[in-house]
């Protein structure tokens, strides 16, 4: 993965940094038509981000809103129907509108192309459809909570979804079958333009882990998505004819819906937490300033958990009743995925391992990250045990198992990778403190708000019941007002990031000193991305002998730099000085 | 470059290679979600055949077989004129072309219409699952027990009859009994699995007219051929799903009433 010439590492001179265009994409035309027919990978990228953030912040209330119910242990402000229509829609919008499309769709389109040295994505137009399907299908999901709210949960198991709710399913439900289209749509464009619009020298070996990660989740897509979308199918023609294939009383089986949901709906927490890894990959080699430890392993465990992830949907239903020797075959395949999985942590750490290591937002979170997916992760192990499954299944163990995960994990990963590209696609720089005090703010109200759901499951509180014994407030409580805190914490970004658009410093071309084709152009990037055509020569993380991929010189990275700080006293103060311990273990 | 001259080569790929390979990787990477779409409910489909294999024979026996034999030939006479479409986008012919997607375009709009038909004729003998189900076969049992037990003479459809009649004398447990829920469970799979492929097919056909116009106003020269073959995939696969469909739905009958008699 390192160049090595003679015994000696090359490090390139360090490129002057590149004369920003006059037209970069941002500045190339104001207009909304402009915004909103735009074929560019980059400004769908910025629409997509605009249109999360919005459905981020309608689950994040709704979230609040259930929390908030749940001071007291009779309801404390909403009547039980209600409660069963927040929890749902802070569900089906966190899952489908925010985490689903979240990374692929934001920074997957933005920056694969970018990061492969391809001028756009492989279908521009298909692109932009994506974006406008996506708003489709979130208009009728909100046009069912406005209407009042479905309060199926956001698993829509029938009989009780197709014949007995009184809510609004049908639009819910059209609404979450047309976002899986969107999700296709940018899934099959990524895998394309992966397959055929690598730039010269970017094999597939040399491929940054974001790419490989973008791969596998694109795959999972491609594979999963229309098998929910039939289920969908299905279950909407059983609620609007009033008969279907899932109906009891005409000797349908409601698991076999339950099989189909999850045979989606379980790759579906990989398509969320995938991207995430690539996000790591990317940003801790950066901030430790070392080569990714096990490319390989790294690369290949994300293709691991795509292809294994499909075999583990039944945990999901250990107690609906199914077979006895499946239900042993699909807890023993729960704990196999747990290995990729395992297998990037140790790989993340290890890079860790004698880095010089700055703690700059991305790096914060991406710690967080560690932690906080590490723990989610070893909790689902539990949930995969057979045994005790019977004991945890559907009590708050399982969403706080969940959230570690999906929130810990998948939610940080999106804030780091926001930090991490921020200065490129906007050209600004953010405050600094403001960031880390929101990172920190954002751990600490997380482990307050999850931990006690641990011990509120591990005691029994069944999850989406809007009562509990009054034992339990103590627990609920403390959760509320961890979320409250977390709640601060996410506002946090919102302001500093919305100011450094006005106020921020420039960013130069490349202000982490990172490996990556992403960082060759000017920030904000030009319109079709590379003022020429890139040619690679490097692998991805060549921060040992300080090069990036075109094999240059790095600029000098951020970070301590400071008078006190030694590394600034000893001689070249770029990557190649105190990398140079480092270099007898490369290649 | 002439590909150039004629606007063909999109501004994001290196050559016309990259892009025509891009693109039919696209499709196929499309085809792989339509072939999990329906696989979904081809896995419905095989586990309630599994569990109720007397009642999907029965209804299976009671649809208009003739309907499907032609609309089988139909699709796969469709097949062989679009293949001929894509040799004559990469020969330059534009007026073969045409001829040949229009002709594509009228069998598959045959396709659709025997489909109208058949669809008319179900509704018409009330062969629909729900409300008009039980109706009719309420009315069938009715007649049966007033005593036209021996011929039809009633006015129920046949189908209603001759579910009437293998019941008449039989109770809930017997092996030969046809539950009328499960016939019903069959006809859901008919009306989705039929219906959604239909719906495959409009699409394909709207496909195929943007071709027809695309080619006569000369936005097809032979280099840019690929645009045909990516629909064609997409015709073939459409084609390709009714051919597994038609025997689970047509066929499930025939042989199961051989054995069963």
């Amino acid at each position: 993965m390192s160049i090595i010439v003679h015994d000696e590492p090359r490090v390139g001179p360090v490129p002057p940094e590149p004369t920003p265009p006059a037209k970069n994409y941002l500045n190339v035309a104001h207009t909304a038509a402009s915004w909103l027919f735009t074929v560019d990978h980059k400004r769908i990228g910025i629409l997509y981000l605009v249109s999360l953030t919005f459905f981020f912040t309608v689950g994040g209330l709704a979230a609040g809103l259930v929390r908030l119910n749940l001071l007291a242990p009779d309801g404390a402000i909403m009547t039980e129907d209600a409660y069963n229509r927040s929890f749902t829609a802070h569900g089906v919008v966190m899952l489908f509108l925010f985490l689903i499309p979240s990374i692929p769709a934001v920074f997957g389109n933005f920056f694969v192309p970018m990061m492969i040295g391809a001028k756009d994505l492989a279908f521009p137009k298909l692109n932009l459809a994506s974006w406008y399907v996506y708003m489709v299908g979130s208009g009728f999901l909100v046009w069912s909570v406005l209407a009042g709210g479905v309060d199926t949960g956001w698993t829509l198991y029938p009989p009780y979804s197709s014949r007995y709710s009184t809510s609004n399913v049908t639009p819910g439900v059209f609404g979450v079958f047309i976002t899986g289209f969107s999700s296709i749509m940018t899934g099959l464009n990524i895998m394309v333009t992966v397959h055929k619009m690598r730039c010269p020298g970017m094999t597939w070996g040399r491929l940054p882990l974001f790419i490989w990660s973008m791969y596998a989740t694109s795959f999972i897509q491609l594979l999963g998505t229309p098998v929910v979308a039939i289920t969908l199918v299905l279950l909407m023609v059983e609620r609007v004819a009033g008969i279907g294939i899932f109906d009891p009383t005409i000797g349908g089986d409601p698991v076999l819906y339950q099989h189909l949901f999850w045979f989606y709906s379980h790759p579906a927490v990989y398509i969320m937490i995938v991207p995430g890894m690539g996000v790591i990959s990317e940003v801790i080699t950066c901030f430790a300033r070392k080569n990714i430890f096990g490319y390989k392993a790294v690369a290949w465990s994300s293709v691991g958990i795509a292809v294994v992830g499909f075999m583990v949907w039944a945990h999901h239903m250990f107690v609906a009743g199914i077979a006895y020797y499946s239900a042993i075959l699909f807890s023993f395949l729960t704990m196999l995925v747990a290995v990729p999985s395992a297998i990037k942590v140790f790989n993340w750490v290890a890079t860790l391992y004698r880095g010089s290591i700055t703690f700059q937002a991305p790096m914060l979170f991406v710690l967080a990250f560690l932690v906080l997916f590490t723990v989610g992760g070893v909790t689902g192990l539990f949930l995969a045990t057979l045994g005790t499954d019977i004991h945890l299944h559907d009590t708050y163990f399982v969403v706080a198992h969940f959230h570690f995960v999906m929130v810990g994990g998948m939610v940080l990963a999106y804030l780091a990778a926001l930090h991490y590209w921020w200065p490129k696609m906007t050209g600004r720089m953010y405050s600094d403190f403001w960031s880390r005090a929101s990172a920190t703010i954002i751990f600490v109200g997380f482990f307050l708000t999850f931990v006690p759901q641990f011990v509120l499951g591990y005691h029994g509180m069944p999850r989406r019941y809007p009562n509990y014994p009054p034992e339990f407030q103590v627990y609920n409580v403390l959760s509320t007002a961890g979320a409250s805190v977390l709640g601060f914490g996410y506002l946090l970004p919102g302001f500093y990031l919305t100011l450094s658009l006005f106020f921020g410093e420039k960013a130069s071309a490349n202000p982490w000193s990172a490996t990556g084709l992403e960082w060759v152009s000017s920030s904000p990037p030009p319109v079709f991305n590379f003022d020429r055509n890139p040619v690679v020569v490097c692998g991805p993380y060549e921060y040992a002998i300080g090069v990036d991929q075109l094999g240059r010189g790095l600029p000098e990275p951020p970070g301590p730099g400071s008078a006190d700080d030694p590394a600034s006293h000893d001689g070249p103060t770029g990557p190649a000085g105190p990398m140079q311990k480092e270099t007898h273990v490369v290649g | 470059m002439s590909a150039n001259h004629h606007g063909v080569l999109k501004h994001h790929f290196d050559n016309l290679e990259q892009q025509h390979a891009a693109e039919r990787l696209g499709m196929w990477f499309f085809l792989v979600t339509e072939v999990l779409f329906f696989g979904g409910v081809f896995v419905a489909y095989t586990v309630y055949r599994y569990w109720y294999p007397n009642e999907f024979a029965f209804a299976s026996s009671h649809l208009l077989l003739w309907v499907a034999g032609i609309n089988t030939g139909l699709l796969i006479t469709s097949s062989l004129t679009m293949t001929l479409a894509i040799r004559a986008a990469q020969l330059g012919d534009r007026r073969a072309l045409i001829r040949h997607l229009l002709a594509t375009f009228a069998l598959g709009a045959g396709f659709m219409g025997f489909k109208a038909f058949e669809y008319y004729t179900d509704i018409h003998e009330r062969f629909v699952p729900g409300e008009m189900f039980r109706q009719e076969l309420a009315k069938a049992e009715l007649e049966l027990h007033a005593g036209h037990g021996g011929d039809h003479h009633g006015t129920a459809q046949h189908w209603a009859v001759d579910l009437a009649k293998n019941n008449a004398d039989k109770s809930h447990t017997d092996p030969a009994y046809i539950g009328p829920g499960r016939v019903q469970l069959f006809l859901c799979f008919y009306y989705t699995m039929t219906g959604i492929h239909g719906i495959h097919i409009l699409v394909g056909l709207g496909c195929i007219l943007w071709l027809v116009q695309q080619a006569a106003t000369g936005k097809i020269p032979p280099e840019n051929y690929s645009t045909v073959e990516v629909v064609s995939l997409y015709w073939h696969l459409v084609d390709m799903i009714w051919l597994f469909l038609m025997p689970l739905l047509y066929l499930a009958g025939a042989g199961a009433h051989a054995a069963g008699h």
